[in-house]
C-alpha cells in the first residue's frame, strides 16, 4: 500500500494512543463517526483542512500523519516507553530523543517492533500448537511414523547380516511406513496450507463470518425493518454467496439474532437516545423495556461507539467476537476467567460492570459490561441455554475515577505471575 | 541370565524394531499393544525394564507409570518412556511421575540401546 494511503492508519494509531474515542474525534472535527471510520480504514482519502483539523486535535504536526516513517518511529518509541514503564514525563520526550539521536531512536524502535511481532507470533503459535487437536494429532502421527522408519532403516543399514526372514519383514515394514510417512506429511502440509488460506481469506466458518460482518460494518438495514425470516434468507442469498456452507450456518444464527434484537430495539431509536459517548446500558434497557443483553448487542453495532463484543455460550466457548484494538480474544485457546463475561455467565440476571485492561497490550482500558440471556425460546423442562454477552467500550481518556482490573487473554501467554485464576504456567514468565 | 523387558507400544513396526534390537542383545521382549492391563502384566512379570509409549489405547503411559510408582513392589523397576510428545511439559510431567528416562521419537537405535544398558546396569533377573 502506498505511504500516503496509510494516513488513515496513522490517524487511528495516534487516536488510540491518546485514548480518544472515534466518536469524540469525529465530533471535534465536525464529521460523522462513520466517515472517520472509513478514513481510519484508508477507505477515504484525506487532505486539506480536514487533515489539519485532525492533526490539531491529536496534538501532532500534519506531517506526522502523512509521513509514515516519523509517525511510525514515534509510535514505536512510545510503545517502548510504555513497556518499560517509563514515567509520563520521560515518555513525552520521545520526539526530542528521536531528534537528537535518530540512529539510536531507530534502533530502539526496530527492537520494539520486533518484540511486538515476536509476541504476536508466540501468541498465535502457542494458541495453535497447544490447542489445535488436529495439528497435535498430525504431528504425533508424523513423528511416530518417522520413528518407525528411522529404527527400521538403521537396522537394515547397519551392516550386520540379517536373517532373510527378518530382512524381508523389515523391508515390508519400511515400505509401508514410508508410504504412511508420505501420506502423513502431505496431510499435514494440506492442513497447514488450509490454515494459511484461512488466515489470508477467512476460511474457518467463524472467521468467514467475522470478515463478512466487518465488511457490512455490523449493520443490516433490511433487518431493522422488522423480524421476517424471509429478510434473513434474502440477505444471505444476496450477499453471502461466497461463504462456505458452515459459515452460512453460523451467519444465519447471527443475522436471526440481529433481526430479533432490531425488533425490540431499532438502531435508529438507540442512536436517538444516546447522550454523549458513554452510554449507560442499564438505563437504556429500562428506557426501552428490553433485556440488557439486547442493549449490549445493539450498542456494539453502532459505529459511533467503536465498541467490541464477545459472546459465549453456556460452556464458556466464545461463539461470537467483534474485535477491538487492545483486547485479544483467543481463537483456539481458553480465555481468561477474570473477564466480566464469565462472571455474568455464573450469575444469570446480574449485570456486570468493570473497567479492565489486558496485561501486555499497551494498557488500553475498557469499560466492560456483561449480561446474560437465553439463546432459545422458553419451553417446559428444557435446558436453560444461557449465553453471556460482554460489551467493551474504550474507557474515557484520562478518566481515573474507577480502578482498573488487570485481566489476561489466556494463561499461556499472560505475563501476570501472581494470579488466583492461573490454570497453567505462562511461557512468558520469568 | 536373560534380561526381561516389557514393551508397551501400540505402533507395531516400532515395537518390532525394538524387539529385534533388544533380542539381538539377548533380551527377552514381552510386547503389549494396549495400556489397559499393562500394570497387571508388569506386576506379574517383574521385568528388569519397562518401556512405555505415552499415547496408548486403554490407558496412557502416564497412568501406567503412576500405577507402578504407587505399588511398592514395582516402584524400583526402571521405566523408559518413548513418545512423540516430546514437549518440555510432557518431559516435566514424566519426570515428576517418576520416570527414569524420557526419549522423544524419533530416536537413534544406538541411543536407545545405550539408555537401556545404562538403566539396567547391575540388574539381573
Amino acid at each position: 500500500m502506498p505511504r500516503e494511503s496509510l494516513t488513515g492508519s496513522r490517524i487511528r494509531e495516534r487516536r488510540v494512543m491518546r485514548a480518544l474515542k472515534q466518536a469524540n474525534l469525529a465530533k471535534q472535527i465536525g464529521i460523522s463517526a462513520s466517515y472517520l471510520n472509513l478514513i481510519e480504514h484508508n477507505r477515504r482519502r484525506i487532505g486539506g483542512k480536514l487533515l489539519l483539523d485532525i492533526a490539531d486535535v491529536l496534538g501532532v504536526e500534519p506531517q506526522a500523519l502523512t509521513e509514515g516513517a516519523e509517525a511510525a518511529l514515534l509510535g514505536s518509541l512510545r510503545e517502548a516507553a510504555l513497556a518499560a514503564r517509563l514515567s509520563d514525563e520521560d515518555a513525552a520526550r520521545a520526539e526530542a530523543f528521536a531528534g537528537r539521536f535518530p540512529g539510536w531512536a531507530e534502533a530502539l524502535a526496530n527492537g520494539q517492533r520486533r518484540i511486538a511481532m515476536l509476541e504476536r507470533t508466540v501468541e498465535m503459535l502457542s494458541d495453535r500448537m497447544a490447542h489445535d487437536p488436529h495439528l497435535a494429532a498430525s504431528m504425533h502421527e508424523l513423528l511416530t511414523t518417522a520413528a518407525a522408519v528411522r529404527s527400521t532403516a538403521e537396522i537394515l543399514a547397519d551392516g550386520d547380516a540379517l536373517e532373510p526372514e527378518w530382512q524381508h519383514r523389515f523391508h515390508v515394514n519400511i515400505d509401508a511406513d514410508s508410504r504412511r510417512l508420505a501420506n502423513s506429511a502431505q496431510a499435514l502440509v494440506d492442513y497447514l496450507e488450509r490454515g494459511q488460506q484461512a488466515q489470508a481469506g477467512g476460511q474457518s466458518p467463524q472467521e468467514e463470518v467475522e470478515t463478512y460482518l466487518e465488511e457490512h460494518e455490523y449493520r443490516f438495514e433490511p433487518l431493522e425493518q422488522g423480524q421476517d425470516p424471509a429478510r434473513v434468507d434474502a440477505l444471505i442469498e444476496g450477499s453471502a454467496s461466497g461463504l462456505s456452507e458452515a459459515a452460512v450456518f453460523v451467519l444465519r444464527g447471527v443475522l436471526e439474532q440481529v433481526a430479533k434484537d432490531a425488533m425490540m430495539l431499532p438502531l435508529s431509536a438507540l442512536e436517538a437516545a444516546l447522550d454523549g459517548d458513554c452510554p449507560d446500558p442499564v438505563a437504556l434497557a429500562r428506557q426501552f423495556a428490553v433485556p440488557v443483553a439486547v442493549v449490549l448487542r445493539r450498542l456494539a453495532a453502532l459505529p459511533v461507539l467503536g465498541a467490541g463484543l464477545v459472546v459465549c455460550d453456556r460452556s464458556g466457548t466464545v461463539i461470537f467476537r467483534k474485535s477491538i484494538d487492545g483486547f485479544s480474544v483467543p481463537r483456539f485457546d481458553t480465555c481468561c476467567p477474570l473477564w466480566p463475561l464469565f462472571a455474568s455467565l455464573c450469575a444469570p440476571g446480574s449485570v456486570m460492570y468493570d473497567r479492565i485492561g489486558q496485561l501486555g497490550r499497551g494498557q488500553v482500558q475498557f469499560d466492560a459490561y456483561a449480561a446474560t440471556d437465553l439463546s432459545q425460546a422458553p419451553d417446559y423442562n428444557a435446558p436453560a441455554l444461557s449465553r453471556a454477552v460482554m460489551l467493551l467500550l474504550p474507557a474515557p481518556a484520562g478518566d481515573t475515577s474507577r480502578p482498573v482490573r488487570a485481566v489476561g487473554a489466556t494463561c499461556r501467554i499472560c505475563p501476570r505471575t501472581a494470579c488466583i485464576a492461573r490454570r497453567e504456567p505462562s511461557i512468558l514468565a520469568g | 541370565m536373560t534380561k526381561h523387558v516389557v514393551l508397551v507400544e501400540d505402533e507395531t513396526n516400532i515395537a518390532e524394531a525394538i524387539r529385534f534390537l533388544l533380542g539381538r542383545e539377548g533380551w527377552r521382549v514381552e510386547m503389549l499393544a494396549n495400556g489397559s492391563n499393562a500394570a497387571e502384566v508388569i506386576r506379574a512379570a517383574m521385568p528388569d525394564l519397562v518401556m512405555l509409549d505415552v499415547m496408548l489405547p486403554g490407558k496412557t503411559g502416564f497412568e501406567i507409570l503412576a500405577e507402578l510408582r504407587g505399588d511398592p513392589a514395582c516402584s524400583d523397576i526402571p521405566v523408559l518412556m518413548l513418545t512423540a510428545r516430546g514437549q518440555a511439559r510432557d518431559r516435566d510431567q514424566a519426570m515428576q511421575a517418576g520416570v527414569n528416562r524420557f526419549m522423544a521419537k524419533p530416536f537413534a537405535n544406538d541411543e536407545l540401546l545405550a539408555t537401556v544398558r545404562e538403566l539396567t546396569a547391575g540388574r539381573v533377573s
